[in-house]
């Protein structure tokens, strides 16, 4: 490995990390598609920014395009104020039209602007360490590794700063005003840490990509542990991850380092959407298919309570009254043996002194409108599960 | 070339018209269709399929090696469609909300698109340039084929759109009441987002994957101020796409560097704001004008009810009083003054005002809450 190439890497890693952390309370907040609004809008105010210093990693330029990102916030909330149009419509129109703005400005001044289209939209993660941070004739590495150095530092500092107002205003934010930590001023502190974050890492990997890497890491954490802690933890370890993984396989495909990293986050995504243990699609169609059939022992169940009649409780009879299918009724009459709610004496099912009590109380709860409670009585009658 | 002499040539160019024709066929076929995405609050869903469509492409170039547009826009359509889905059974299956599965699919799509396409760059292939401009569109590459298309899909959306009008209608406004009625509210939900993704596919070629979100949007949310009828919001909404079409098409052709996309987004996004300030009944403008007459309006009825108030204690309504009791807190000015001289509830001599009859009446009026109301 070259010089060049751990820095590249060293770069891709801590953009990754320092969007991360903006991104899981973004991701909490319900309020992701604002990052892929502040990442496209930044654009004019980093061209304009650029006809100022003459430099893409001053940070004058850093700090003017993050207030035009915060500006995009704030102009989309006045729109939705207006009630002229709905929020997401509100979102969608600004970012759109600022973005254009941006371009036109690049291809009108092609010839004085350093920026092309394609930086725009994939960034100069392979050209970073050519722009080195000189200090008399020191070299102290290449500007952008200390841009989103710093950025990730502020970010880290306020992250441990303000932790627990972050994360009470994040999940209730009614309790978090009434004891005084005001949603407003952690609202556009989140709103201006975004900002930076986008600026210092758009250079590294394009505007689009940034929203990935803001949003990505946070989702597929978010699917695999509920506690938000870990969360971070987790979200920062898949950043890391996607810039290694996603450096070495742009080089073994010669194309895009954004790109892969993007890719690589995506392939991530899609096994933990498809595996994570609690929240992924299999174990939900599992659950689903765990949940119809205790449904179905449920109301087997009550059948059998309401029917004295043994006549009502006789094995055939029981298959066409609650219309069942054979296999169907078959798996349900097992699981309720199995887990000793049924006593079966010459083909007339009776209900046992376990399946009576379980019976007599998921009644109760469900005569007091309370069904949720029923999941916790089922944990407690319950030996095999669907 | 400059505009004036651009809408001079466009009936003589052949290849003028084409691209002209096309524009305005397309904003047209993305204002209509928008218009449904905005009332039912999905208009990010459009950003997020027109990214997704990015590796369709790429990846269709890859795998046929053509350049020829409808293999890159039936793969563009493929994975348009796929991240739609994909997007909709993130936000059923998980506990992931609306916008995070937007995002998310928006971006990594992208990316694995921009990857394929700088993949696709470094190919030793010689035919790969030009696949860029479905990033931001150009117009100019419109052939009359494409335009043929566009025509087509307009038509076909157009009939499906009137043969089941009533019940699209009453899916954007009460989904819940259509479900009740025993419409099939998740065919009609996919036939509307199938549309959907349709419209901005087409749109790959003149507006480009980066900026197609918002040639679907603003055309909805311009023509959604002028009116609060869903039949004439639509027809707004088409002319509103096909005027910024060819206006942007037009700048952007008569200037040197530019693609189409920005251009059109942006006459566009000029309408939205016209419509935000001037249109008759919502617009920032005329709220403004109702909110200063009202204002007015409540002083006026604040003094004459004063002059009630007044008048009540006295025998004879009409005694006069002198000008000087009444004050600005009273929402008394000159002007109000002579207003409700003019409208004959009070009669003025010299210092002295006097309430007349009609004016009495008028103020009794306040106290009987229905009418008072109805009067308002």
């Amino acid at each position: 490995m070259s010089n060049a190439q751990i820095e590249i890497q060293l770069i891709a890693a801590l953009a990754a990390m320092a969007c991360a952390i903006p991104g899981v309370f973004l991701v909490l907040r319900k309020m992701a598609m604002i990052s892929d609004a502040i990442s496209h809008s930044i654009l004019p105010g980093l061209v304009v920014g650029f006809f100022i210093t003459q430099d893409l990693n001053s940070p004058w330029l850093i700090l003017l395009a993050a207030v035009t990102g915060v500006l995009t916030v704030v102009l989309v909330e006045f729109i939705q104020k207006t009630r002229l149009v709905k929020e997401d419509t509100a979102i969608g129109l600004v970012f759109p039209a600022l973005f254009s703005v941006g371009v036109i400005l690049i291809a009108q001044n092609a010839n004085d602007v350093h920026l092309d289209i394609d930086a725009v939209l994939l960034g100069e993660l392979a050209f970073a360490p050519f722009d080195r941070l000189l200090v008399g004739d020191i070299d102290l590495g290449p500007k952008s590794l200390w841009v989103i150095g710093c950025i990730l530092f502020m970010s880290l500092s306020l992250l441990i700063l303000f932790f627990k107002e972050l994360k009470m205003s994040t999940f209730d934010k009614g309790l978090a005003t009434s004891l005084g930590f005001s949603p407003l001023l952690i609202h556009y502190g989140l709103m201006s840490v975004s900002s930076v974050t986008i600026v210092g890492a758009f250079d590294a990997v394009g505007a689009v990509l940034v929203v990935a890497l803001i949003i990505a890491p946070a989702a597929t954490a978010y699917l695999l542990t509920n506690s938000l802690k870990k969360m971070l933890i987790l979200s920062l370890l898949f950043g890391v991850f996607s810039a290694l993984v996603g450096y070495w396989l742009a080089h073994w495909l010669d194309a895009s380092i954004a790109g892969s990293m993007t890719s690589v986050l995506g392939i991530l995504f899609l096994l933990v959407f498809m595996f994570a243990p609690r929240q992924g699609v299999i174990s939900a169609i599992f659950k689903e298919k765990q949940q119809r059939k205790e449904v179905s022992l449920l109301i087997f169940l009550l059948h059998l309570q309401n029917h004295e009649d043994p006549l009502e409780r006789h094995i055939n009879h029981l298959q066409e009254h609650i219309n069942w299918h054979r296999i169907q009724a078959k798996t349900v009459v097992d699981l309720a043996k199995k887990n000793n709610l049924i006593e079966i004496e010459n083909q007339v099912i009776n209900l046992s002194d376990k399946g009576l009590q379980f019976t007599e109380e998921a009644l109760k709860y469900i005569t007091t409108n309370k069904p949720t409670a029923i999941e916790d009585l089922k944990n407690k009658f319950f030996l095999f599960r669907g | 070339m400059n505009i004036t002499e651009y809408f001079s040539l466009l009936f003589t160019d052949y290849t003028l018209g084409v691209i002209t024709l096309g524009t305005a066929v397309l904003g047209a076929v993305c204002g209509m269709l928008g218009s449904f995405s905005v009332l039912r609050r999905q208009s990010l869903l459009g950003d997020a399929i027109s990214h997704a469509a990015l590796p369709g492409i790429a990846l269709a170039f890859l795998l046929t090696g053509t350049k020829q547009t409808h293999f890159l826009l039936l793969g563009a359509l493929i994975s348009g469609l796929l991240g739609t889905f994909w997007i909709k059974s993130i936000v059923k299956k998980t506990r992931l909300k609306n916008d995070t599965a937007l995002g998310l699919i928006l971006s990594l799509f992208f990316g694995f698109g921009m990857l394929l396409l700088t993949f696709i760059q470094k190919l030793p292939n010689a035919n790969q340039a030009g696949l860029d401009k479905y990033l931001f569109g150009q117009a100019a590459t419109l052939m009359v084929q494409d335009v043929y298309v566009m025509i087509g899909v307009t038509g076909v959306s157009l009939f499906v759109l009137l043969l089941f009008w009533k019940e699209l209608k009453l899916l954007l406004f009460d989904p819940d009441y259509t479900l009740t009625l025993g419409f099939n509210t998740r065919f009609l939900d996919i036939l509307i987002t199938g549309f959907i993704v349709l419209a901005i596919v087409l749109g790959l070629q003149t507006v480009g994957v980066v900026l197609m979100s918002a040639m679907l949007l603003a055309p909805a949310a311009a023509a959604r101020q002028w009116t609060n009828r869903l039949s004439v919001m639509i027809f707004l909404a088409a002319i509103f796409g096909a005027f910024s079409g060819v206006l942007g098409t037009a700048i952007s052709a008569s200037q040197n560097n530019l693609s189409t996309g920005p251009v059109i987004v942006l006459v566009a996004a000029g309408l939205v704001l016209l419509s935000f300030v001037f249109a008759p009944q919502r617009g920032l403008l005329a709220r403004r004008v109702r909110f200063y007459r009202n204002r007015k309006e409540l002083n006026l009825r604040k003094t004459l009810s004063v002059m009630y108030h007044i008048a009540q204690n006295h025998k004879d309504i009409s005694h006069p009083h002198a000008i000087k009791i009444l004050n600005n807190f009273h929402g008394y000015t000159r002007k109000t003054l002579n207003k409700l001289e003019e409208k004959n509830w009070v009669e003025i001599r010299g210092n002295q005002w006097s309430l007349t009859a009609k004016g009495y009446q008028e103020a009794e009026n306040f106290y009987k809450p229905n009418e008072a109301i109805q009067d308002i």
